[in-house]
């Protein structure tokens, strides 16, 4: 093998197949009393790469005099023997190996399991999409899996006028109208909320895991408005109410219905709508917060004012300095996060790393995505991958170097209006601390010596 | 139809070409008809049950705080405490406002940043709100069961516990514009925000910060101010465990201090067996029953964990009947003040609970 030839990025295999426990602590130790340099060294004789660039040489050494491999030279069971039959499983699942990649709750967040939150493992998703089963889950009395057979869906007025006839749809009825497929992010209005003090979770998967993008199938609302006759001039806000014990409701401006934004979806990532996410019928609102997507979907009112529901009265309100309550805050605002490297990792030596993160607007397109390793005196713009979707998660990878000292790496994202991500510093100035919701300030992690990834926030 | 001579011209090559007509179609969609009917007044009077801020939605009626009391300490204590002032299991509803918030309407402790959280009656602005949520979502295990006076007296009784109406008040549809007039925090909420996906409703026309995406050299704060103290590393559990067996990173170990060797990263634990994928009886009835509420596996929440209550329970001898009864007729005093409320699965459901717990609360 030639080093030289090694295409930049390629990520490789640790070392620690190639090490028994002991050798492991051993490197470890050893790393930490300042001799990395030293074990490096070793590991790169062993292999034959001498001065190979960046982290190639000590990513994958030959341990020891042996002849090579055990798992090369050792065939393993699955090359010497017959696999397992088509449709072993009517409904294929991860590996087994895959176990540790979970959603999960944050310990002591909540009281109770219903009226709780389970956090998405950000750290081990790859491009933009969440798998259905590992979307973070929001519920304020349980989920349910509705008989799609029953549900209804009903359109009506808060006063006589507003539209020509209420009406009522069974899924039948919706699934045949129009529908469109489109790529959308879900964030919690709450996500990163715990942060706005202080450093209070370990990872990202509890500091940003109430976010979750899929591709969604649905009517736009527009159609089913149209349908009904609605007065627009009137009309200008719509009340979307759940079917479920909390019956949750919130306010939805007409603007958005207009465009063709909002959509009744029922349609998943291709199939149906995972029961914890609203089967069979929620609502899709772009950019805004996730508690106005409202799961288990069964009445849209129109209206001419807006409703003061318990979600806009009493929660989802923001605490500003001076002791007022933003009322009706809705759009999640251009943020980004590294996943890779992030807390709770730990970085298993020096060389060369490819750092990859998340980035999203409320506001449109995210236009481009900074990342620093110096704790923002200086900044590189990282890469977009795919076509970047509006109000939808975009993927970003930049090239890393890491020479064994603490370093704090960030990312930054600006949006197609030209909002740039604020730091902790510029939007406590104007929200304070105790705002619980919106906080899409710039996330620090702080790589240690020792590879160990911290949760930090600078001032 | 009406649109055939149309077709016909468009046939003919007399009128616009077919494949113009077509893209016409494309582009404005066709009629669509039949599907959706008219919403029946009953139907929708069971469903439109929303009550907006300036009361539309409301239903007639009335409700008196005494009632309020009696419906409270039955349904509602549980969990919000006799005086709407637990925290243990929700947000307190009660507390931290004064006669002198009544007056303003601004609720002066949300200036206090050591006052610990924040009640519903600091917050709501609007009584509206409270009528509407009580009646569509609670109580929690049993939404939309309440009555119509039965919501009027609760939102009256947790209205005179905030000192907002007196003790011999009763809440009518007539009367609700006089209370709102003194809800502590009615002047508390601000639309002055660049956050609202439309034109009307809220002032603001920018951004709360316009950061500069600086490249070189710029402006940065030096200090770590905040990170996570060192016994706090494993209050998620261990981190090893949430991540990925190979990649990049693997997750630290947590369950050992900081800078400690790590473990030689094992084979990723395969997923534990699935189980016979049918949950075990007793299960399924503390989901049904929505048991799980109140009552952790090992943990206190509202209630004891059925562990506890299993470990109190072993050695009485008549505890598959002592605990059936306490099921279904519940009771208060054995392990905390807070009440738990008579249940209403059958006898032999309890029974089966009571088994299971004397058994020691096994997991399936």
């Amino acid at each position: 093998m030639n080093s030289d030839s090694k295409p930049a990025g390629r990520l490789l295999k640790a070392p620690e197949n190639f090490l028994d426990p002991s050798g492991v602590r051993q490197v470890f130790a050893e790393a930490k009393a300042g001799r990395r340099s030293f074990i490096r060294n070793a590991f790169a004789a062993a292999s034959g790469a001498v001065a190979a660039p960046m982290a190639w040489a000590q990513a994958n050494p030959l341990a020891g005099a042996g002849d090579g491999d055990p798992n090369i030279l050792q065939l393993p069971e699955h090359s010497k023997g017959l696999g397992q039959p088509v449709a072993t499983d009517g409904y294929g699942r991860p590996s087994k190996y895959e176990a540790n990649v979970q959603r999960r709750q944050s310990p002591g967040l909540t009281q109770t399991t219903q009226a709780s939150v389970s956090f998405a493992p950000l750290q081990s998703l790859f491009g933009i999409v969440t798998p259905s089963g590992l979307h973070f889950e929001r519920h304020h009395q349980g989920w349910w899996d509705v008989d799609p057979s029953k549900h209804r869906l009903m359109v009506n007025e808060s006063e006589p006028g507003l539209l020509k006839r209420p009406m009522v749809f069974t899924m039948d009825e919706l699934m045949r109208l129009p529908c469109v497929s489109r790529f959308h992010f879900i964030e919690c209005g709450a996500n990163t909320g715990m942060e706005w003090g202080n450093v209070a979770v370990p990872t990202v998967q509890y500091s940003h895991g109430m976010l979750s993008c899929s591709e969604f199938t649905g009517v736009p609302l527009r159609i089913v408005l149209d349908l009904a006759g609605v007065d627009y001039k009137r009309a200008r806000f719509v009340l979307a109410e759940g079917a479920d014990g909390s019956s949750m409701t919130r306010t939805i401006p007409m603007e958005m219905v207009e465009n063709g934004e909002v959509l009744l979806a029922y349609g998943q990532n291709g199939e149906m709508l995972r029961p914890e996410n609203g089967y069979p019928l929620r609502l899709v609102v772009p950019g805004v917060q996730g508690v106005s997507w409202v799961k288990y979907l069964r009445r849209i009112e129109v209206g001419d004012k807006p409703y003061g529901a318990k979600d806009e009265a009493v929660h989802y309100i923001d605490l500003m300095p001076g002791g007022l309550h933003r009322q009706y805050t809705s759009i999640q605002e251009c943020k980004s996060v590294i996943t890779t490297p992030s807390g709770g990792q730990v970085l298993l030596d020096k060389g060369f790393y490819n750092i990859s993160g998340l980035a999203w607007s409320g506001r449109g397109k995210v236009r481009r995505v900074d990342v620093s390793v110096d704790g923002g005196r200086n900044w590189r713009q990282a890469r977009l991958e795919g076509s970047v979707m509006s109000k939808c998660l975009t993927r970003f990878n930049i090239d890393w170097v890491w020479d064994g000292r603490p370093t704090l790496v960030q990312s930054r994202a600006t949006d197609e209006s030209g909002y740039v991500q604020p730091s902790y510093g510029q939007l406590r100035t104007v929200r304070g601390t105790r705002s619980i919701y919106h906080n899409h300030a710039i996330q620090t992690w702080l790589v240690q010596e020792n590879g160990e990834v911290k949760n930090v926030q600078l001032s | 139809m009406s649109s055939s001579p149309k077709w016909i011209r468009a046939l003919l090559g007399l009128g616009l070409s077919s494949a113009l007509l077509a893209a016409q179609a494309q582009t404005k969609g066709l009629e669509i008809s039949g599907l959706g009917r008219t919403a029946t007044p009953k139907e929708i009077a069971a469903w439109d049950i929303d009550v907006r801020p300036d009361f539309k939605g409301l239903p007639k009626g009335a409700g008196s705080v005494a009632k309020g009391q009696e419906v409270w300490e039955g349904k509602c204590a549980h969990c919000h405490g006799i005086f709407g002032e637990s925290g243990e299991v929700f947000s307190p509803l009660v507390g931290g406002t004064t006669p002198e918030d009544i007056k303003t309407g601004r609720v002066a402790r949300l200036n206090d940043a050591s006052f610990p959280g924040r009640t519903t009656l600091m917050k709501v602005p609007t009584v509206s709100t409270l009528w509407d949520y009580i009646n569509r979502a609670m109580p929690w295990t049993q939404p939309k069961s309440l009555s119509t006076e039965e919501v009027y007296a609760v939102t009256a009784f947790l209205l005179n516990l905030g000192g907002i109406v007196p003790d011999e008040f009763v809440l009518t549809d007539g009367n609700m514009p006089e209370v709102q007039a003194r809800m502590p925090n009615r002047n508390g909420m601000s639309l002055d925000h660049h956050l609202w996906p439309g034109r009307q409703l809220t002032s603001g026309k920018a951004a709360d910060t316009s950061n500069k995406a600086c490249m070189k050299d710029c402006p940065v704060e030096t200090r770590v101010a905040s990170d996570l103290p060192e016994h706090a590393r494993n209050a998620h559990g261990n981190l090893a465990e949430q991540n990925r067996a190979v990649g990049s990173q693997h997750g630290a170990d947590t369950s050992k201090p900081a800078g400690a060797a790590p473990a030689a990263a094992a084979p990723a634990a395969p997923t534990r067996a699935a189980g016979s994928g049918k949950p075990a009886a007793p299960m399924a009835l503390l989901n049904k029953n929505s048991c799980t509420a109140c009552h952790g596996m090992d943990s206190k929440l509202v209630g004891p964990s059925f562990k506890d209550i299993a470990k109190k329970y072993q050695e009485k001898a008549d505890a598959v009947s002592y605990l059936t009864g306490k099921i279904l007729r519940g009771g208060s005093g054995v392990w905390g003040a807070i009440p738990m409320p008579a249940q209403t699965l059958s006898e032999a459901d309890a029974g089966v609970l009571a088994e299971w717990l004397k058994q020691g609360a096994p997991r399936p």
